[in-house]
């Protein structure tokens, strides 16, 4: 992982306001609970510990133990409570701690929230926001630090959202919970406490499906994904010392995916390096990769290329588990042989 | 059981007249569209899988004659009767059995997945006890919003081998919802008995939470009305939720292909229920002892669903097929 980022490509607008990204997120429930009535909060310990990473502190002085709500141990049992409330009226945010549990909740996502809409003819919603974590180098090892975005890419009728910064995360999240359909957001664990960055103080909201360039270039583009979007912008800083223009895709939401945006970026750049923390195999990565080889490919100067989590359960010991998720350099030694410079 | 029902002191008497051929009717309804279902199935008009809920009538009638139109209701593969009950129409039925875009879900959702948001059908789940989190969710939010509505969580005894069940009865007995789940112990996981499957006693599962559990004939449609109708005005109070037990048996197989069933229930007991315990026989020959009803009458009910019913399977029949470009709306709202 790279040292604290403190900055974004993201054009700062008028921004006044520097926090990091557990405050984004924060700062986005909260202003839509004030907005709305029916947006409520469900999770264990979200209420006065803030969940485990404390990144809900205060929520509940404000807004009352009736809608910052302690759960049971049981994410099976509240994100299915959280399905049937968001189909009567209510738009509940699902606070699953460590994505890891998402294998517990996937029949709720997948086979209700999901494809409840469709079943029903168009007939009944459900505007339920899944939060969830991602993101390993926490030492939490195999069931604590996986990256699981690709799961809920895979199910028709989810949308997924995978932010790296906190303009995007806050802009995100309102997004998020004005859809009326099931929202996956995964915040990356590292990030709470490793980037901070620029935020308007006036009110915004970044529409689900956009990408962002983060940063400019001309020689390779380099697709990024959450945690994966500063480990680029570290690489592409060390490259541009050694005369490589790298540019930075955020697709910022795996679904609905921006295609033109990344496509026409690999056109400008004709090559492109995929990163994602999550598995390769069959993967948020292969997908992105896909589209771009697809769209771009007559411009390409060779394949796309991954990098990607290592293959493995991630383990616990720091060397072992600093091994398995792509690092600056190896993306500046990629893009290097990549550029034949 | 005649001599019992002909005491002054029998409780069904409580329930108005009106009511009484009400439930009469809405089972036979139940029947009369199950049976259509079963041979729209055999001469290979319906695609998919077809669970009859003949047998089981006295459950779904009983528990939703008790609810209002707004309140919700969740149901199963087995889930007709549960549709149908709550209000919906045979017409739109039949054209979604069909996967006509005439359907309650334009074709898209089939027998296991009616929803209707008009008679607070939440959905039949094809995800055994798949729904137990929609109903509770249901309740939840009818409890937030204080708009007084009753959800009802129906499914079969198999679905007691589902964790989500437990983590459900936890939270809504925690938070006082008003959600009644409804167990139609028909006695058979699909093939298997579910003694084989369910270790200990069932009511004593809820009862574990603190859950108010009330274990009762389910093919006694008045018992069944008058133990909901208490249950539900209990919930919709804010006094918590309620598991009712409802013992039920299912007259066909698990589907309707499921015709060999010696191996794992006899036809001696098949034959038993049908001719012994039927809910629609048992309530006919009570309303004719009490003086509800004469033969003429109920079979007039009969006759009038049946017409309603035939018309009801033509217009599925002669309806259109959705346009295969219709495949890729509906998947986001």
């Amino acid at each position: 992982m790279p040292e604290a980022a403190t900055a974004t490509a993201t054009p700062a607008r008028d921004a006044t306001k520097e926090i990091g990204f557990g405050d984004a997120v924060r700062e986005a429930i909260a202003e839509e609970m004030r907005r709305d009535p029916t947006v409520v909060l469900l999770g264990e310990d979200v209420a006065e510990a803030g969940t485990t990473f404390k990144v809900l502190k205060g929520l509940v002085e404000e807004f009352g133990p009736s809608r910052i709500i302690d759960t049971p141990i049981s994410e099976v049992g509240f994100t299915g409570l959280g399905v049937g409330a968001a189909m009567t009226g209510m738009r509940p945010i699902v606070d699953i701690m460590f994505g890891d549990f998402l294998m517990l909740v996937m029949d709720q996502i997948g086979n209700q929230a999901a494809k409840i809409h469709y079943m029903s003819g168009g007939k009944w919603n459900v505007p339920i926001v899944i939060r969830a974590t991602m993101g390993a180098t926490r030492r939490s090892a195999a069931q604590h630090s996986q990256s699981l975005h690709a799961w809920p890419s895979h199910i028709p009728g989810l949308k997924v959202v995978v932010p790296s910064t906190p303009h995007d995360a806050k802009g995100l999240f309102k997004a998020a919970v004005r859809d009326n359909n099931p929202v996956v957001f995964f915040e990356d664990k590292i990030s709470y406490t490793k980037v901070k960055g620029l935020v308007p103080t006036e009110e915004y909201v970044i529409p689900l499906g956009v990408a962002d360039v983060k940063r400019q270039g001309t020689d390779i583009t380099f697709v990024a994904t959450s945690s994966m979007v500063q480990v680029a912008l570290g690489a592409a800083a060390m490259l541009e010392e050694v005369g490589i223009s790298a540019e930075v895709v955020d697709p910022r939401t795996t679904w609905p995916l921006d295609e033109e945006t990344l496509i026409n970026s690999v056109k400008k750049t004709s090559r492109c390096i995929v990163m994602d923390e999550g598995y390769g195999r069959y993967s948020v990565a292969a997908e992105l990769a896909s589209v771009v080889q697809e769209g771009a490919f007559y411009d390409l100067d060779g394949p796309v290329r991954r990098l990607c989590a290592m293959h493995v359960p991630i383990p616990f010991s720091p060397s072992l588990e600093d091994a398995t998720v792509p690092t600056e350099r190896q993306a500046f030694d990629l893009a290097r042989q990549m550029c034949n410079r | 059981m005649t001599t019992a029902t002909k005491m002054a002191t029998d409780p069904g008497l409580k329930i108005g007249k009106e009511k009484l051929l009400r439930l009469y009717q809405q089972m036979v309804a139940i029947r009369l569209f199950e049976e259509r279902v079963n041979d729209l199935y055999t001469r290979a008009l319906m695609p998919g899988l077809a669970h009859l809920y003949i047998g089981e009538e006295a459950i779904a009638v009983g528990v939703c004659e008790a609810l209002r139109p707004d309140d919700y209701i969740t149901s199963t593969h087995r889930g007709h009767g549960h549709c149908l009950a709550k209000g919906a129409t045979p017409d739109l039925m039949f054209a979604e059995l069909l996967g006509k875009e005439a359907g309650y879900c334009k074709g898209k959702g089939g027998s296991m997945h009616i929803a209707d948001p008009t008679t607070g059908n939440l959905g039949a789940n094809a995800i055994v006890c798949g729904s137990a989190g929609i109903a509770t969710g249901a309740a939840y939010a009818s409890k937030y919003l204080k708009n007084g509505r009753v959800a009802v969580c129906f499914f079969g005894e198999g679905a007691l081998g589902q964790g989500i069940l437990y983590e459900e009865m936890n939270l809504a007995q925690l938070w006082k919802l008003p959600v009644i789940f409804v167990c139609e112990n028909n006695s058979y996981n699909e093939y298997t008995h579910f003694k084989e499957a369910t270790a200990g006693d069932v009511a004593a599962r809820p009862e574990a939470f603190g859950i108010a559990t009330h274990t009762i004939d389910g093919q006694d449609v008045r018992l069944v009305h008058q133990t909901a109708s208490h249950y539900i005005e209990r919930a919709r109070r804010g006094e918590g939720p309620a598991f009712l037990q409802c013992l039920t048996y299912r007259y066909h197989g698990h589907h309707v292909g499921d015709i060999a069933r010696a191996y794992y229930r006899p036809k001696t007991e098949e034959q038993e229920w049908v001719t012994q315990k039927d809910p629609i026989t048992l309530h006919g020959q009570w309303l004719m002892d009490n003086g509800m009803a004469d033969r003429a009458a109920l079979d007039a009910i009969q006759e009038k669903l049946v017409t309603e019913m035939d018309a009801a399977v033509e217009f599925a029949v002669n309806a259109s097929y959705p346009d295969p470009s219709r495949v890729t709306e509906d998947i986001y709202a």
